[in-house]
């Protein structure tokens, strides 16, 4: 059992579709578990199905899901950075990498969620996990927790090998499926779909929904 | 939102001619339109509160719209625009949606700065 979860991702619904179930095993455990999310997903083209939201009124609309999506999830600690939408790859990367310590400080993780640096297909993802490895990296060994990282861009499995975690969250399914749900305006328009797959018990997701899958990220000792 | 009007919009595009305005304007594929598809060369720009004083503007085309603002020193243009709204703060907001109702292109326009 894990003292703390620290999750970290950048935009609300990162945590909905490959690592709720996840979450809920920990929450449901009695483990505490720290969300920190960067954005509010200010530049996401989902606006609602119908259109709830436009440009302007799509943070608070996107923080509202947020929250409740962690009160599903059994998250008591939600820290937002503030930060926007597509930018993080351009912000300053040392102030990124020292607010990253200064939470895992905090916090004092037993267990680091967050995407695979290289192969998380949104550049938020990638430097968001990026500054998240090297704030761990900097810790001393000892300290230093484990890092749970999310990877899916095309071909990563050729490279990264296979997952080394699988967690059979199938007995969270439902949850999860809230979870992704109260992520309305930007899961309306797929969400049918995606019920409508897994009663049929098609194959690709029931998978999706009961298996999430991580690599323990090798955090490199070369720098000491 | 709704549905661009076009004779209100000109009217809109008229009043606030001349003025000091911020600018937000955007084109977007989505992040994973190249994730989604190997072969989609993915562009995308975003430009917000960006200062800009327009000397007369109009709108054009049968829907999708295009408006395309005269600025003292240059032009600012935009196609694609389907809705609107002049929200509760006064910032006028037009936006492109595609079949699916994600948005494409926005195009906003406000005496005060937006929100970064």
């Amino acid at each position: 059992m894990e003292r703390h979860v620290l999750v970290i991702f950048p935009h609300p619904d990162d945590e909905a579709f490959g690592v709720a179930g996840t979450i809920l095993s920990h929450t449901q455990n009695g483990t505490p578990v720290t969300y920190v999310c960067l954005t509010l997903g200010e530049m996401g083209r989902n606006m609602g199905r119908p259109l709830i939201a436009n440009r302007e009124t799509l943070p608070d609309i996107r923080k509202k899901e947020l929250e409740e999506a962690c009160r599903l999830l059994g998250i008591e600690d939600l820290r937002r950075f503030g930060m926007r939408d597509k930018t993080i790859e351009f912000t300053d990367s040392e102030l990124l990498i020292n607010r990253m310590k200064e939470v895992i400080d905090d916090v004092d993780p037993s267990l680091i969620i967050t995407f695979y640096p290289g192969y998380a297909v949104h550049p938020d993802h990638d430097a968001t996990a990026a500054a998240v490895i090297q704030a761990v990296q900097r810790m001393t060994p000892e300290t230093r927790p484990t890092v749970h990282a999310l990877a899916f861009s095309e071909g990563c499995e050729d490279i990264l090998g296979e997952p080394d975690i699988i967690h059979d969250v199938s007995a969270h399914a439902d949850q999860k499926m809230k979870v992704i749900e109260a992520h309305e305006s930007q899961t309306a328009g797929v969400l049918q779909t995606m019920k409508q797959r897994f009663m049929e018990n098609d194959e690709t997701m029931k998978e999706r929904m009961n298996t999430e899958r991580f690599w323990t990220y090798p955090i490199d000792n070369k720098n000491e | 939102m709704k549905p661009i009007d076009q004779k209100l919009v000109q009217q809109t595009i008229d009043e606030l001619a001349g003025k000091e305005l911020y600018v937000h304007l955007e084109t977007t594929n989505g992040a994973y339109a190249t994730h989604k598809n190997q072969g989609f060369f993915s562009v995308g720009t975003f430009l917000r509160n960006a200062r800009i004083k327009y000397v007369q503007g109009k709108i054009t085309g049968p829907g999708p719209y295009r408006i395309g603002l005269e600025l003292e020193g240059g032009w600012a243009y935009a196609e694609g625009l389907t809705d609107w709204e002049v929200d509760d703060q006064n910032q006028v907001l037009f936006a492109g949606h595609d079949p699916d109702g994600k948005l494409a292109i926005a195009f906003q326009l406000s005496e005060k700065p937006f929100r970064k």
